[in-house]
């Protein structure tokens, strides 16, 4: 029996019609349904465009050399139309203003479903719902312009839900945001994969964020995974961590500094909570004579 | 005793139309070679701030004196020699049909004779790292290297004091360190930086005092160490300790000898380690 998967990314290489060279060279990705999946990776490092053939905007909207195939809640996208996978894969970007196509938060929600022709008690019972999950109740007749940018980006995800995938996409969606609006956001999207099952796959650069909510942490370099697992297999490699140059968590950055030092840190704490404990019994150690050094100290 | 402030911001308010108060009694002086972090919720003020201190904005009451002189009565193009801006989006500041234009535009405004331009284009460009022909056009730039360009156009004028408005937006760490390196070498060689963002840890790292503006009003103007480690006050703007501190503060609490304001990642390797000789 062939298992159940949300998305299947199959040796998947593809070249925009302008790029030089292959921007993703060979990615193989699984993702269970219900999973939360972090992509990371520095920037060119082919992430967004990965995103983008998760719901056929490529290769049907950019166009491009396109080999292998990626499968959606069981559909071939190269087989289906971009109208036909937005109910199935829901997509947000960076940036809340390029998104936002009307002057009202209820036209913008109504947007999505009106397009798909669904009958009027049915567009309205999808809007009350949405508002409600993007916290945005009382505010359905404000002008989209009057909105923060938190909760622009809220509105986003909420026009893309009406349309009820089972998947949503989400391409650095805090990364213009104050503080404010990235926990509105942030807390809107942990609570539609723990408490609405929603599949997400979220590319951010937020580690100590991704150590906290993600199942799976994806590492990206170069057009190719470069690793994966859980986040506290990943953060535990700083090798991995280190090559790509991207950020820790802090407290993994000072356990990656202390074992340099030829401290020995045995369980890389990824949290704060890990790492008062972790570092606490080192400083016992340190203070009672008994830490031990590396065998590889120099 | 401190020299002159470069800029005085006395009792600054300002209201955009019809009738919003973006600042409400701010005053704060800026002297030579300071690295300041500008703090706060978007519509704080900040950028609102920013634009007063180059002249972009003129106070709607109270006054900024740039050099001693109020901003009223210099020009954007006068002052721009003093105090420069990059703006967040580098795509928003990026015009011309090349790296050589971009950067001599600014040059020309303000008076530089023709003969001196190509040196303080070279000059500009080699402190940013940004090593392309000058015919490049700058559209072709990647991410990164834009910001660099238009980091060095603002650097062409060399202005006493620069202020940088999230200039890490859309920036992986490895380029975030790198323009950080860049930002801190100017600070070295004499430079005021003013840094407005949102990240901060990266605030913590580099800055030496920071503001927090809060609803229009500085809530807080003191060292970094100071502003960086008290949980309350932050909170009062919704922001938080880096996550270092904020382990250092817990660490502190349950007695342990370790002081509760450490900023970065290698203070606080550097005081665990140094108890390796104490113990």
């Amino acid at each position: 029996m062939k298992e159940n998967y949300a998305v299947v990314v199959e040796d998947l290489w593809f070249k925009y019609v302008a790029s030089k060279d292959y921007v993703l060279r060979g990615v193989n990705l699984k993702v269970k349904p219900g999973e939360f999946v972090v992509i990371m990776g520095p920037s060119g490092c082919g992430k967004s465009t990965l995103a983008y053939t998760l719901n056929g905007i490529i290769p049907h909207v950019f166009k491009g050399e396109f080999k292998g195939k990626v499968i959606v809640n069981g559909l071939n996208t190269l087989e289906h139309t971009v109208s036909e996978l937005a109910t199935h894969v829901g997509m947000v970007f960076q940036n809340p203003e390029a998104q936002i196509v009307t002057m009202t938060v209820i036209e913008e929600l109504s947007f999505g479903p009106e397009n798909l022709g669904l009958p009027r008690d049915e567009i309205e019972r999808r809007i009350r719902e949405v508002v409600k999950v993007a916290r945005l109740e009382g505010k359905e007749y404000r002008p989209t312009v009057s909105l923060s940018g938190g909760e622009k980006q809220a509105l986003a995800i909420a026009s893309v839900l009406a349309l009820r995938p089972s998947i949503l996409v989400l391409d650095e969606v805090t990364s213009m945001l104050d503080p404010i609006g990235t926990e509105l956001v942030s807390e809107m999207v942990v609570k539609l994969n723990k408490e609405y099952g929603l599949t997400i796959i979220a590319i951010d650069h937020r580690v100590e964020w991704a150590a906290e909510y993600a199942d799976r942490i994806v590492i990206m370099d170069e057009g190719q995974i470069l690793g994966e697992g859980k986040p506290e297999e990943v953060f535990s490699s700083p090798d991995l961590v280190r090559k790509i140059g991207f950020r820790a968590p802090q407290v993994s950055e000072l356990a990656y500094e202390l074992i340099d030092r030829g401290l020995s840190v045995k369980k890389i704490p990824i949290s704060l909570s890990e790492a008062v404990e972790t570092y606490s019994k080192l400083i016992d150690m340190i203070m009672k004579g008994e830490w031990r050094p590396l065998k590889n100290e120099k | 005793m401190r020299s002159e402030p470069i800029i005085k911001v006395e009792n600054v308010y300002y209201r955009y139309p019809p009738n919003i108060w973006a600042l409400k009694g701010v005053s704060l002086n800026i002297y030579k070679q300071e690295f300041i972090a500008l703090l706060g919720q978007n519509g704080s003020g900040k950028t609102t701030l920013a634009k007063h201190l180059n002249g972009l904005l003129v106070p709607t009451r109270g006054r900024v004196l740039v050099k001693g002189i109020d901003t009223r009565k210099l020009s954007v193009a006068k002052i721009a020699r003093i105090v420069g801006y990059v703006f967040q989006n580098p795509e928003h500041q990026i015009f011309a049909k090349n790296i050589y234009e971009e950067i001599a535009f600014g040059l020309r405004n303000i008076g530089v004779p023709e003969e001196e331009i190509e040196d303080r284009v070279r000059e500009a460009l080699e402190e940013v790292d940004l090593r392309k022909p000058l015919d490049t056009n700058p559209h072709f730039l990647s991410t990164g290297e834009k910001h660099r360009l238009a980091i060095a156009s603002v650097l062409a004028m060399k202005p006493e004091v620069i202020i940088l408005d999230e200039p890490t937006t859309g920036l992986d760490y490895k380029r975030i360190k790198q323009l950080m390196e860049i930002i801190y070498n100017l600070y070295k060689k004499g430079h005021t930086i003013i840094l407005i963002t949102h990240d901060m840890a990266l605030a913590a790292e580099y800055c030496e005092r920071a503001i927090i503006l809060h609803n229009g009003r500085i809530l807080v103007d003191a060292p970094a160490r100071e502003v960086f480690s008290n949980i309350e006050l932050l909170a009062q703007s919704s922001l938080k300790p880096p996550q270092i501190t904020l382990l250092s503060i817990e660490l502190n609490r349950r007695g342990y000898p370790i002081p509760r304001d450490i900023l970065t990642v290698k203070e606080m390797a550097d005081k665990i380690t140094s108890l390796l000789k104490t113990y």
